[in-house]
């Protein structure tokens, strides 16, 4: 018997190769023209000023640390929504209490301004 | 009538091979390499009927008539699009990082096509049935932001960086409404199974049941496909083309073809989900179950294309705050008065 993995495994490979096999189609089809002038990074046709691999703007980062925070907990919450009618009154209140340090955690997040953009 | 067509055509193919004597294991590979050209022959039709339907609803809600040139109403246009594409050079700029630079282009199909394959798309037609559908759909789904910005970065061009930096940002903050939206439904079923979700829609559809949650997931989906009016990735009026400006020819035209798949599998899911799926409306078996889930899925694409032709692009702070302020105290909102909902009404007894 192929598992359930195997076929995705099989999906997988096939995604890649017909990524590769149009490249590749596209190689053998196309014209090949070099110059100088080609290579430049296009930036609306004014020379690129600096490294562009920089650090850059943090606000990005602390949305980063929130997500992982809330990624994390929807992790925990998809097998108590599946066993949710079996688990019973106790686990759903434990779970809003669950929810509840999260959510003081996001207003903690909002109060410190953390997701306003600057 | 034609109900059972392509579950037919499965076992006829499966009775011939091991008549014949061919090992199970061999049997199910190449009946699953059957299922996965299907699967792919479809996902491309697909696209080439979107970019078609996709400019010409812009050119009629733009009071124009989009393309009407190549064949009969332009219907040939996306066949003349792919002969362009493949026609292009694929350039590779001398700046960038060349191993993560071709790397990217050749990854970004892989995980809407991986979605695809356990997409019921009508009674018994998922390619994989798999148990954990829903929890392997967001897994697989959340993958696609890493190569997006990894396209980006090894582009070194500025607009591309601030394409794909916008791009985590936004993907990673909507995939949370998107992914708490759907616990409500998977507490009221109590299974991951995206033909088990279905089944339990035999009576009510769960749009009517979890309208909130609708809602929300329409919206964080509009969201996490990059379309307008939260295009702000490929913002084209200011960032050229976010992480794509340095792609050509091939390389280039994978990234539309994941978007457009993308956004299939987002409406293919609110129809799963939401929708009711394969099941028939009004007790209308006539018309068979597959061809149900594609009208549900069109009508859904449809909206989406409305959608994008009538609004503006909004402002990054906009974006993020409408997610965290409102989007995710909602969908979290939600469980809870899903939780308390259910005990009141196993109460009262209306649902047991």
């Amino acid at each position: 018997m192929l598992s359930d993995w195997g076929a995705v495994f099989i999906f997988f490979v096939v995604a890649v190769l017909f990524a590769v096999g149009g490249m590749i189609t596209n190689v053998l089809l196309a014209p090949r023209r070099n110059s100088d002038q080609k290579g430049v990074p296009y930036e609306c046709g004014v020379d690129t000023i600096g490294p562009t691999w920089v650090q850059f703007k943090t606000s990005y980062f602390l949305y980063a640390l929130l997500f992982v925070i809330f990624d994390v907990e929807t992790i925990y919450l998809y097998p108590w929504a599946v066993k949710f009618k079996s688990l019973g009154m106790f686990a759903f209140i434990e779970m809003i209490i669950f929810l509840f340090i999260l959510i003081i955690g996001l207003w903690y997040a909002w109060k410190e301004g953390a997701l306003e953009w600057k | 009538m034609g109900e059972n067509i392509f579950v037919g055509i499965a076992t006829w193919l499966r009775d011939v091979m091991s008549s014949a004597g061919v090992p199970d294991l061999w049997n199910d590979t190449i009946l699953m390499l059957v299922k996965l050209v299907t699967v792919l022959v479809f996902v491309m039709l697909n696209f080439m009927v979107l970019n078609y339907m996709e400019r010409r609803i812009a050119g009629f809600i733009q009071s124009r008539r989009g393309p009407n040139r190549v064949g009969p109403h332009g219907l040939l246009q996306p066949l003349a699009d792919i002969g362009k594409m493949l026609g292009k050079e694929l350039y590779i700029p001398k700046s960038v990082d060349k191993i993560v630079f071709l790397l990217m282009p050749t990854l970004i199909f892989v995980p809407p096509f991986l979605i695809f394959a356990v997409l019921p798309l009508g009674k018994n037609m998922a390619a994989i049935d798999m148990n954990i559908g829903v929890f392997y759909m967001f897994a697989i789904a959340s993958l696609s932001t890493i190569i997006l910005w990894g396209a980006g970065w090894s582009s070194n061009n500025k607009y591309s960086l601030i394409g794909s930096m916008r791009a985590v940002a936004q993907m990673v903050s909507y995939e949370l409404p998107l992914i708490l939206s759907l616990l409500g439904v998977i507490m009221i079923t109590g299974t991951l199974n995206m033909s088990s979700i279905v089944e339990a829609q035999n009576n009510i559809w769960f749009v009517f049941t979890q309208p909130i949650a609708f809602l929300i997931y329409f919206i964080a989906g509009i969201a996490e496909t990059n379309r307008t009016p939260f295009c702000l990735v490929e913002g084209e009026s200011e960032i050229i083309a976010g992480p794509y400006t340095e792609y050509s020819g091939m390389t280039y035209a994978m990234f539309p073809l994941a978007e457009f798949v993308s956004m299939i599998i987002i409406s293919a899911m609110s129809t799963i989900v939401f929708l009711g799926g394969w099941l028939a409306p009004f007790g209308w078996t006539f018309i068979p179950s597959w061809l149900w889930f594609f009208l549900k899925m069109y009508v859904m694409i449809f909206i989406f294309m409305w959608v994008r032709w009538t609004y503006p692009r909004i402002r990054v702070d906009q974006l993020m705050g409408f997610n965290w302020k409102v989007l995710v105290p909602l969908a979290l909102a939600n469980i809870f008065i899903t939780g308390v909902g259910m005990y009141v009404f196993r109460a009262i007894g209306w649902w047991s």
